[in-house]
C-alpha cells in the first residue's frame, strides 16, 4: 500500500513541474496546481477511510525495518491533520486565483505545493529527524511566499521570519543532538520505548532535549515567549498565505503532541511533568498576549493575527493536559481555529484590497458593504467563539476538559476573559470598518479629487472571490452541526494517540506486514 | 579533545548569540552560519568521540567502528543550512535593497503611521 506517501509524493512531483515547465504560462501553472490540490484532498479522504479501523498503519521507506530506516506513520491522527491541510489549500487556492495574488509575483504556485509537501511530510513522518528536514521544507517554501510580490514591510517582515526561523531550526538540531546522545535512537517509537526506562535521577539529559524540542515547537506554535513574530509576519503576509500559515501555527501543535505524547508523555518518570509544568502557564499567557493585542490592534491584519496567537494559547492549553478527554478537546479546537483564521484572513483580504489601507480608521463603505459585514462578523464570532457556529462548541469541550483542580482556576478565567476581550475587539473593529463608514459622506466617491482611486473604482468582488471565505464558514457550521460524529471520531484519535504502547507495536513489530 | 571539542561549540555558539543579537542583516547571517558550525560539531559529537575509526563495520577484523549516524545528520544539516543561508542571504539582499536599511527589527513605524486610526 502506497497511499501513505502519497501527500508528500504528488506535491513534490508536481511542484518541481509547475516551477519549470510551466513558468512562463499563468493558467496553466493554476489548473495544474489545483488538480493537485484536488488530487491531494481525494488521497486524504482515502487516508481517513484507510486510518478509520483504528490500526496504525506504517509505510517504510526503502523497506528498511523501523528503528534503522525513516518510516511514515499513519493513524487517525496523521490523517485528520493531512485532510485539514489539503482541504484549506484548496479553499486558498480559489482565493488566490480569483483575487489573483498568485499572478502578483514568480513560482506562487510551486512553492504553495512545495509548502503542502512540507506540511504533509511533517504531519505523516515517524522519524524525529525527518520531521527536522520536512520543517526545513515547509519553511523554505514559506519564505518565498511570505515575501511574494514584494514590497518594503512585506520584505523587511520577511527578514524577521526567515531569521527567527532558521534559529529556531538551529536549536532544533541541538535538540536532536543531545536526544540522540542520551537515547541513541530518533525513531519515535523506539523514543517511546527507550525514554520510559531512564530511571528519573538520570534524565537530565532527555530532560534537557524535551525542553528544547518544547521551544523549538512553541516557536512554530506562536506559544508566549516566542510568539512575538507571529503578528508582524501574518500581517505583512500576503492575505492567502497568512490563511495558509493557519495550518503552521498548528504543525507546531501537532509536533507537541506527538512528541511529547508518545516519547516525553506520561509514563516516562524523567519527562512525564515537563509538559504540565512549562506548557500550561505559557499557553495561559498566550490567550492574555492575544486577546489584549486584538483589543489593541490599530490595523486589521494584525488584530487578526493576534486572535491567531490567542487561539493557539486556547489550543495548547487543551493540549498541555495531556489526557485524552483534553486531546479530543485540542483537536476539535484545532480544526475549528484552522478553518476561522483562514476564514478571517480571506474575508479581511476582500475588505482591504477595496480600502487604502488596512487601518480600522471610518472610510467611505466599499461596494458590497453589507456582504463584507456579514462575513466578517460570522468569522469574528467564529474565531471569538459565540453560539452558532464551532467556535463556540470548541471552547465549550476545551472548559470542559479543564475541570480538575489544578487547571480549572487559571484556564477558565483566562479563556473566558480572553474571549471577552477578543470579541471586544473584533465588534469595535467591525462596527468602525462597517457601520462607521455608512455614516461618513458617501459623495467621497463622486468628487474626482480621491487620489488613491483604488478605493473609489475597486470592483465588487466575484462570486469566486467570496466563495472561498464562504466555504470556510460552511466548513465551520458543518463542524458545528455536525459535532457528534466529528468528536466520536476525535475520541478514538486522541486514545489510539495516547496508547504508546500500540503505536510502538505497530513500527517496531511491523516485520512480518506488508512495507 | 573532549576539551577542544566543547569549548570549540561554546565559543562558535557564544559568537553566533551576540552576532544574532545585532539585528543587523549582515552580523545576523554571520552568526546564524556560526551557529550552524557549532550544531554540526555538537551532532558529530552526539554520536561519542573516537579517532581513527571508520563507520563501518569490518566483517574481516574486531576492528571497533564509529557510529555513521551523526555522520549522516551532519550530512543533512550541512546542505540544509548551506541553502537557508543562501536564501537569508539572498532575501537579506532584497530587503536591503527595497528598504534603504539593513536593520532587522521593524517597530519603528509599526504603531505611529497612523493616528488618525484611532476612532
Amino acid at each position: 500500500m502506497h497511499w501513505i506517501v502519497l501527500p508528500v509524493i504528488l506535491p513534490a512531483l508536481l511542484a518541481p513541474l509547475i516551477a519549470f515547465v510551466m513558468r512562463h504560462d499563468i493558467a496553466l501553472a493554476r489548473v495544474a496546481s489545483v488538480a493537485g490540490t484536488v488530487l491531494l484532498l481525494a488521497i486524504a479522504v482515502v487516508l481517513i477511510f484507510m486510518a478509520g479501523d483504528g490500526i496504525t498503519h506504517v509505510y517504510r521507506l526503502g523497506d528498511w525495518p523501523a528503528p534503522f530506516g525513516i518510516v511514515l506513520v499513519l493513524d487517525q491522527l496523521s490523517a485528520l491533520m493531512v485532510l485539514l491541510t489539503s482541504t484549506l489549500a484548496l479553499i486558498v487556492l480559489i482565493h488566490a486565483i480569483a483575487t489573483e495574488w498568485d499572478a502578483k509575483g514568480r513560482h506562487f504556485h510551486a512553492l504553495f505545493q512545495f509548502q503542502l509537501m512540507g506540511i504533509c511530510g511533517a504531519f505523516l513522518t515517524g522519524d524525529i529527524f525527518n520531521l527536522f528536514v520536512f520543517f526545513e521544507v515547509l519553511l523554505i517554501a514559506s519564505y518565498g511566499l511570505m515575501i511574494h510580490s514584494g514590497g518594503k514591510e512585506r520584505m523587511r517582515a520577511g527578514l524577521q521570519y526567515v531569521v527567527m526561523n532558521l534559529a529556531g531550526s538551529t536549536l532544533f538540531l541541538f535538540a536532536l543532538g543531545t536526544l540522540y546522545a542520551s537515547t541513541g535512537t530518533l525513531n519515535i517509537a523506539d523514543l517511546a520505548v527507550r525514554i520510559p526506562e531512564i530511571p528519573a535521577d538520570e534524565a537530565a539529559l532527555v530532560r534537557v532535549a524535551a525542553i528544547l524540542l518544547m521551544i523549538v515547537f512553541a516557536v512554530k506554535a506562536a506559544l508566549f515567549p516566542v510568539q512575538f513574530w507571529l503578528p508582524a509576519t501574518y500581517s505583512n503576509a500576503p492575505a492567502p498565505v497568512a490563511a495558509l500559515f493557519a495550518i503552521m501555527t498548528k504543525v507546531g501543535a501537532y509536533a507537541i503532541l506527538r512528541i511529547h505524547t508518545t516519547a516525553f508523555g506520561p509514563g516516562s518518570p524523567g519527562t512525564e511533568d515537563l509538559a504540565a509544568t512549562w506548557l500550561f502557564p505559557a499557553a495561559i499567557v498566550t490567550i492574555a498576549v492575544g486577546a489584549f493585542g486584538v483589543l489593541g490592534a490599530r490595523r486589521l491584519m494584525p488584530l487578526i493575527a493576534f486572535s491567531v496567537v490567542g487561539s493557539m494559547g486556547t489550543l495548547l492549553v487543551a493540549v498541555a493536559v495531556f489526557s485524552t478527554t483534553a486531546t479530543t478537546a485540542a483537536l476539535y479546537y484545532m480544526v475549528h481555529s484552522t478553518f476561522a483564521a483562514a476564514c478571517l484572513f480571506l474575508i479581511a483580504d476582500l475588505v482591504v484590497t477595496r480600502r487604502s489601507a488596512d487601518t480600522l480608521s471610518a472610510e467611505p463603505p466599499t461596494v458590497q458593504n453589507g456582504l463584507f459585514a456579514v462575513l466578517f462578523f460570522a468569522a469574528a464570532i467564529a474565531m471569538a467563539g459565540m453560539p452558532p457556529l464551532s467556535g463556540f462548541l470548541g471552547k465549550l469541550l476545551v472548559l470542559d476538559a479543564l475541570r480538575e483542580p489544578g487547571f480549572i482556576g487559571w484556564a477558565w478565567s483566562a479563556i473566558l476573559i480572553g474571549s471577552l476581550l477578543t470579541i471586544v475587539g473584533f465588534a469595535r473593529a467591525g462596527s468602525t470598518l462597517f457601520w462607521k463608514s455608512t455614516a461618513i459622506a458617501a459623495p467621497a466617491t463622486e468628487t474626482p479629487d480621491t487620489a488613491d482611486g483604488v478605493v473609489a473604482g475597486a470592483p465588487p468582488a466575484t462570486v469566486m472571490q467570496v466563495a472561498p471565505g464562504m466555504l470556510g464558514l460552511a466548513a465551520l457550521a458543518a463542524l458545528a452541526l455536525f459535532a457528534g460524529p466529528v468528536s466520536s471520531y476525535l475520541d478514538s484519535t486522541s486514545s489510539q494517540l495516547h496508547n504508546r504502547e500500540g503505536y510502538v507495536e505497530a513500527v517496531l513489530g511491523a516485520d512480518e506486514e506488508e512495507g | 579533545m573532549e576539551l577542544i571539542i566543547s569549548s570549540s561549540i561554546g565559543v562558535l555558539t557564544a559568537g553566533g548569540v551576540y552576532l544574532l543579537l545585532r539585528l543587523r542583516t549582515f552580523p545576523v547571517i554571520l552568526g546564524l552560519a556560526l551557529l550552524s558550525y557549532a550544531v554540526n560539531v555538537f551532532l558529530f559529537a552526539s554520536g561519542r568521540l573516537a579517532i581513527d575509526q571508520s563507520p563501518i563495520l569490518s566483517k574481516y577484523g574486531e576492528a571497533t567502528y564509529t557510529d555513521p549516524l551523526p555522520q549522516a545528520l551532519v550530512l543533512t544539516a550541512i546542505v540544509i543550512s548551506f541553502g537557508m543561508t543562501a536564501v537569508l542571504v539572498m532575501i537579506g539582499l532584497g530587503a536591503f535593497l527595497e528598504a534603504d536599511s539593513d536593520r532587522i527589527d521593524i517597530t519603528a513605524d509599526d504603531g505611529e503611521t497612523e493616528d488618525g486610526g484611532r476612532a
